[in-house]
């Protein structure tokens, strides 16, 4: 069976990218997946290609390749959305682009959701300073963060009508879900108001209330932490206290907003066991959060140039013509299509067996390319192949 | 235990080869995420564990991957044997889970029974291992420390560590705990800790190495992780070329299949030969195909250049098209061996 008539079967169910993205309901396009599957790519070129068809996008990325964030015109990470020039607008549409800066963002919720004074003593406390640039799901918080923000000012100032965002590239895709309920049940826990309690216990009588097994953990963490580093840390708490409030709404209201009708999650996955599994895993985890899961992006598919010539016969054939003379050209032609369709075969055999274990998600393939992303135009490619799925392309 | 008596040879030819990281203990692996790094770390523990030794592969992402990778259970908090290796030796995996690290730490340095379970019940642990930026990567450093360190019957418990270690956009990070903590933990035992894991990482005893493929962005992501690492004074080992492409075809035809100048009629005449039916669709399929290899190669050739402009020793692995398996990563191991890296 050859891996060209595997892959026209439809054993999925096709995911429309083109509707998705010209249907003015869809508001939110998240493309989320594990790291070094092309994530970014994808989201830039469905970014262009919704544009170019008439929407008013933006997009956000959160680390573009240096080549991709010149093609878009990105020169810096300021955080501020900005035109992307050479786009098609005959239809309407406009695309602008950003890069999200994880601390200028987080620095921007502390001030304003603090009194300036609360504010300059949060921003110069040295805890809040190493959370905010390198606490590990600070670049998710911030990027859901600035999803909300990004919402609310479309939706205000009806400069957008379409945000695409681009998760950041953690370990595992499902970081970005968690990340900022972890940052919000450590606000919101009890280890916060343990660490509290000495900034406002105003008298001997609270503390004695104190069970001594309390005393136990401060003690604990005073002698392993050192004494200032803990005090740097209740500082910062007592500093965020008025913002609690803040911030948990506000993450619940993102968290909301993913959840609602209008947001589509893309999963983005290269057609490899690890990026499948990973893709597999978020899937599940959609569904069990009641996100509305559009479909997977299966990224940079190998498809054979030659259809209907199986490995097995193109070996046989080179090993015959081996045995003779002059057909070394056709012989080796041979060997290089027997191995590009068995990678072919091992990536359609990964794509099925996910379908088999998700038989309701839309899948859509995008053939591999030859070279890296460098201009507007590698991008429009990536989007008609997007569009048009590797069925099409192949035919 | 002894070795399957199929792979003797090729460790006897390792022998008469240069090995290039003689004398170091603990080989850290990175790269951008999607380069195969956990494959490649695999590869060069089982490597290292030719001759007898006994090397730990040592997991810090808490994804399992040790264990998907050679086909075993999920891998608790300790050292399971995942393979044996060339003449008897080796390699033990451990997944290092940032809790169980620190209740480790705290047992043995603390001696503290009850305060451990009262820590994790009001959120103390997962403040620790969750939040606290930086303590959580001391700790995963730490517990490699102990295992570098760490004696049995009067000699290093194992011969070489291999750390499979968060991706290049993390590393510098990862690997600088001390930086990050400075302004944080000015004193205090998990300062001394930093201190201690920081002058190990920095000693002839450590290397980086660095996975990439021949590819635009891992090779500048390559680039820009050497010129971090040492500027931060990490000592910087080998760079692992990852499924890199077997040119199929004779050099003198790549250049033409790269122009589409590849002559269709000798194809056609060669299916014949072949017994093949030369169908246009085929042929023209099959020139595509040359055109596209080439043009690959080309492509990775210029990515070459760059990754040799690094001034690093470079080892290659080819791709393996049927996928990664315990028997693909003898192969795998066998090149970098061959190559000296181990």
């Amino acid at each position: 069976m050859s891996a060209a008539r595997r892959a026209a079967r439809p054993a999925s169910t096709p995911l429309e990218v083109d509707v998705l993205l010209t249907d003015p309901a869809t508001r939110i396009v998240v493309c989320c997946g594990a790291g070094g599957v092309g994530k970014t790519t994808v989201a830039a070129a469905l970014g262009l290609r919704a544009a170019e068809q008439g929407r008013r996008v933006v997009v956000l990325t959160i680390d573009p390749a240096r080549r991709l964030a010149q093609a878009m015109g990105l020169a810096r990470l300021d955080n501020t959305p900005r035109e992307v020039a050479d786009v098609d607008t005959s239809a309407g549409g406009r695309l602008d682009a950003m890069m999200l800066d994880m601390k200028r963002t987080f620095d921007e919720i502390v001030e304003a959701h603090a009194t300036p004074e609360k504010a300059r003593q949060i921003l110069a406390n040295p805890f809040y300073q190493a959370l905010s640039s390198s606490f590990a799901g600070t670049q998710e918080y911030m990027a859901m963060e600035k999803l909300g923000q990004l919402r609310a000012e479309a939706d205000r100032e009806g400069t957008w009508d379409l945000v695409v965002v681009d998760t950041p590239p953690s370990r595992s895709a499902l970081d970005f879900l968690d990340a900022p309920q972890r940052l919000g049940s450590f606000l919101d826990g009890r280890f916060i108001k343990l660490l509290m309690a000495p900034a406002r216990a105003s008298g001997r009588a609270y503390l004695k209330a104190f069970s001594a097994g309390i005393g136990v953990v401060t003690s604990t963490m005073t002698k392993i932490l050192g004494a200032q580093f803990l005090g740097d840390v209740q500082t910062f708490v007592a500093a965020l206290d008025t913002m609690f409030g803040g911030f948990r709404e506000r993450a619940d209201a993102t968290y909301r907003l993913l959840q609602a009708p209008g947001t589509a999650f893309l999963v983005v996955a290269a057609p490899e066991r690890d990026a499948l599994r990973e893709a597999s895993y978020f899937v599940d985890r959609l569904a069990a959060e009641r996100m509305p899961l559009t479909g997977l992006v299966l990224n940079r598919v190998h498809v054979p140039g030659a259809s209907g010539l199986s490995a097995e016969r193109a070996l046989s054939g080179a090993e015959a013509l081996a045995e003779g003379r002059g057909h070394a050209l056709t012989e080796q032609l041979l060997r290089l299509h027997a191995d590009r369709v068995r990678v072919a075969e091992r990536e359609q055999l990964l794509a099925e067996r996910f379908t088999r274990a998700h038989p309701s998600v839309p899948v859509v393939q995008v053939p591999a390319r030859p070279d890296d992303v460098h201009d507007l135009d590698g991008l429009r490619a990536i989007g008609a192949d997007l569009a048009d799925g590797l069925v099409a392309a192949s035919a | 235990m002894s070795a399957p008596a199929g792979r003797r040879p090729s460790a006897t030819a390792a022998e008469e080869h240069d090995r290039d990281w003689e004398g170091v203990r603990l080989h850290v692996v990175t790269g951008k995420g999607g380069t195969g790094k956990t494959t490649v770390a695999a590869a060069l523990a089982l490597a290292l564990a030719g001759r007898g030794r006994r090397v730990l592969l040592v997991e810090v992402e808490g994804r399992q991957g040790l264990a998907q990778l050679f086909d075993v259970p999920q891998l608790p908090y300790d050292e399971q044997r995942l393979a044996v290796a060339a003449d008897g030796g080796e390699v033990l995996g451990l997944a290092v889970e940032p809790k169980a690290a620190l209740l480790e730490y705290l047992q043995m340095y603390y001696k503290l029974g009850r305060a451990g379970s009262l820590l994790e019940k009001v959120g103390a642990v997962d403040f620790a291992t969750t939040i606290a930026p930086g303590v959580r990567d001391v700790l995963l450093t730490g517990k490699v420390y102990e295992a570098v360190r760490r004696r049995r019957k009067g000699r290093p418990a194992f011969d070489a560590v291999v750390l499979d270690a968060p991706p290049t956009g993390r590393i510098g990070r990862f690997l600088n705990v001390n930086t990050e903590l400075a302004g944080l933990a000015r004193m205090g035992p998990i300062h001394n800790q930093a201190d201690a894991i920081t002058s190990m990482l920095r000693s002839p005893q450590t290397v980086v190495h660095l996975v990439t493929l021949l590819e635009e962005m891992p090779v500048q992501e390559t680039a820009d992780a050497v010129e971090e690492l040492s500027a931060s004074g990490l000592p910087i080992g080998g760079i692992v070329v990852n499924l890199a492409r077997e040119p199929v075809l004779a050099a003198r035809r790549l250049g033409a299949a790269g122009k589409g100048r590849l002559d269709g009629e000798e194809v056609t005449e060669g299916l014949a030969a072949a017994g093949l039916a030369p169908s246009p669709a085929v042929v023209k399929g099959l020139l595509d195909e040359a055109a596209e290899h080439a043009t690959r190669l080309a492509l990775e050739q210029r990515e070459r250049v760059q990754v040799e402009a690094l001034g690093r020793p470079v080892y290659e692995l080819t791709a393996v098209a049927s996928g990664i398996d315990l028997g693909a990563l003898y192969g795998l191991a066998e090149q970098l061996r061959d190559q000296g890296m181990a």
